[in-house]
């Protein structure tokens, strides 16, 4: 047992890249049925920036890029967990949740949250009054990666409703 | 106008009024004509600039379009990726107020007590290797006395640096947690209910626990879990009044004592959102690191439950020790268990998060004083997510007569926090 413990720790493989499960480009495509649109910014405005804020707990930053077409909208966005950032990917339509994944996973617990058995309770969430409608089960040792989740679900959906009402206005003015 | 039309309005005037033909002769209005026509073409020829103009104004602002973008992709780059960015700090803390009245006056006090302050530093060389480490105070002060008495500790808990093997792997060297029991590695003061640690994990795990070695894990779709570790491991003294006293055994990774390593493996489901399922198996071949003493290896074994549902939550806890030896056997302590059971309910009120429990504690420890049960039942109030305010109720009865003057009732209060 011992050997086998140095042997997994010394004889790491060589695996150069990120500890990645799906890129956010693979996430987007598929999201799209295989062609994904060309991404789109959002630049947070001042009411929105209000808003982002108060979900999110800190600067939203300047602008948010997305990728679009008819009711649906993907976002991938980044939350520090407990130490270190967490990249998901969130797919929203006509204002629920359609998918969501985590795409780089940095923390050294918390794990749970990159499975299935995790995510599948934000399925078709969606917001009142800024919160999820979908109660979502915490996981012991893991509640700070549970809620940069949560978060970044709220916030996605957040972008979305700006997102859409964005061009609807564009749409009007046309 | 047009120009036909100008000069069909001009024949126009000179055939309908014979006395303006002298006036207005047809050179005259051709010269207008001209005239206008090159005024027409020179209006054209502005529109068809100002077009132009307009187009590389167009062109001009996309690029300018493009170029923030860049700017501002760049920037927030920059801040993900510069040292600072990776490099993270973290920590928790607790202050207690314990107001004990125990059996008789001698066990009587109120006591104020920083009892934890801890900070975590934590920093990503690359995206799967990354250092995380615990350096905590405990009892606000730390003083150098001549008899060695002193409340205060300052410890480093965890110091140890992770790689990320594949998705489903990893491994780990350095100052870690035994991964045993549910406290051992999230004690973060809103991560749980009382003021006080629970006595089972305190006494018989004994929490917090940490050792230096490496290890190793694995996690799966499946919400199946493994770790397992080789490490330093204690050092339970023989004689004195904590002899077999397995909290007295550890040794912190400060000079300790590797003479016999130990080797601790947990299994553990969390499948189902709100479930979790673990068991720990411990193992040392010479639990006090001494050969004849009359203490030789010793096992601990633990499972645990946490249930979730709503706003209710349940955990259960067991633990029990099994040391060889004949000294150990002959002190009658060769097995020591603890179990508690926990119910609550945590509840949305006002906005904010209120928890009310009550817990249920049965040792056999070591000494006399470490045997006993333990009724208590009190509440959590988080005005933030990461900021608690906690009130508890201890009512503690010991097993034997001998030790009943350890016998206490204790109101304590709490603060603690995160971040």
């Amino acid at each position: 047992m011992i050997i086998g413990c140095v042997l997994t720790l010394v004889g790491a493989p060589a695996y150069a890249g990120p500890e990645v499960y799906q890129t956010p480009n693979e996430f987007i495509a598929q999201a799209f049925g295989g062609h994904a649109p060309d991404a789109q910014a959002l630049w947070i405005k001042p009411g929105l920036r209000g808003e982002l804020t108060e979900v999110l707990g800190h600067n939203p930053g300047l602008r948010v890029r997305y990728w679009g077409r008819g009711t649906r909208t993907v976002w991938v966005l980044d939350e520090i967990g407990k130490d270190f950032p967490i990249t998901a990917g969130i797919v929203v339509n006509d204002g629920a949740i359609e998918d969501i994944r985590v795409l780089v996973f940095r923390e050294s617990r918390g794990w749970e949250i990159k499975y299935r058995f995790f995510t599948r309770q934000f399925l078709n969430a969606r917001l009142d009054h800024r919160h999820l409608t979908r109660k979502i089960d915490g996981i012991t040792g893991a509640t700070l990666s549970v809620r940069a989740m949560k978060r970044m679900a709220r916030a996605a959906l957040l972008l979305h409703e700006h997102s859409v009402a964005s061009s609807n206005t564009l749409a009007q003015a046309r | 106008m047009h120009a036909i039309q100008l000069s069909l309005i001009a024949l126009g005037v000179l055939t309908s009024n014979p006395s303006s033909a002298a006036q207005v002769t047809l050179q005259e209005v051709w010269a207008m004509l001209q005239q206008q026509q090159a005024q027409i073409a020179a209006l054209s020829e502005k529109l068809e600039a100002t077009e132009a103009k307009l187009n590389r104004t167009e062109t001009q602002v996309k690029i300018t379009e493009e170029q923030l973008g860049l700017t501002v992709d760049y920037l927030a780059d920059a801040q993900a990726s510069n040292s600072v960015g990776r490099t993270s700090v973290g920590g928790y803390g607790e202050l207690h107020y314990n107001a004990v009245d125990g059996e008789g006056d001698s066990g009587d006090f109120k006591e104020f007590d920083f009892h934890r302050f801890v900070l975590s530093f934590g920093h990503e060389f690359t995206d799967r290797i990354r250092f995380i480490s615990e350096f905590e105070l405990e009892h606000a002060l730390v003083q150098d006395t001549d008899d060695g008495s002193n409340s205060g500790e300052v410890e480093l808990e965890q110091a140890y640096i992770e790689m990320d093997l594949d998705e489903n792997h990893w491994s780990r060297a350095g100052v870690f947690l035994v991964p045993v029991g549910i406290l051992n590695e999230t004690h973060e003061p809103p991560a749980f209910y009382g003021v006080e640690r629970n006595d089972v994990e305190n006494i018989i795990i004994p929490s917090t626990w940490w050792e230096a070695g490496i290890s190793g894990g694995g996690h799966y779709a499946s919400g199946l879990s493994w770790d397992f570790g080789v490490h330093s491991g204690l050092q339970m003294p023989t004689s004195g009044v904590n002899a077999y006293r397995v909290r007295s055994g550890r040794q912190k990774v400060s000079a300790a004592n590797a003479e016999k390593l130990a080797y601790t493996l947990r299994l553990k489901y969390t499948g189902l959102p709100g479930l979790e399922l673990a068991a720990s198996y411990h193992h040392q071949s010479d639990a006090s690191q001494l050969r004849g003493d009359g203490l030789g290896s010793g096992g601990l074994v633990s499972f645990h439950g946490i249930w979730n549902q709503g706003p209710f939550s349940l955990r259960v806890l067991w633990a029990q020790w099994n040391l060889n030896g004949d000294a150990v056997k002959l002190a009658d302590v060769d097995e020591q268990t603890g179990w508690y059971i926990e119910p609550s309910i945590r509840l949305d009120l006002g906005g904010s998060d209120w928890g009310f429990y009550t817990r249920y504690e049965d040792l056999e420890g070591a000494r006399s004083r470490d045997r006993f049960e333990q009724w208590e039942v009190g509440f959590n109030f988080w005005p933030a997510d990461n900021i608690v305010l906690k009130f508890d109720y201890r009512d503690r009865q010991h097993d034997l007569q001998g030790s009943a003057g350890f016998d206490f009732q204790a109101i304590d209060l709490g603060v603690g926090y995160q971040f």
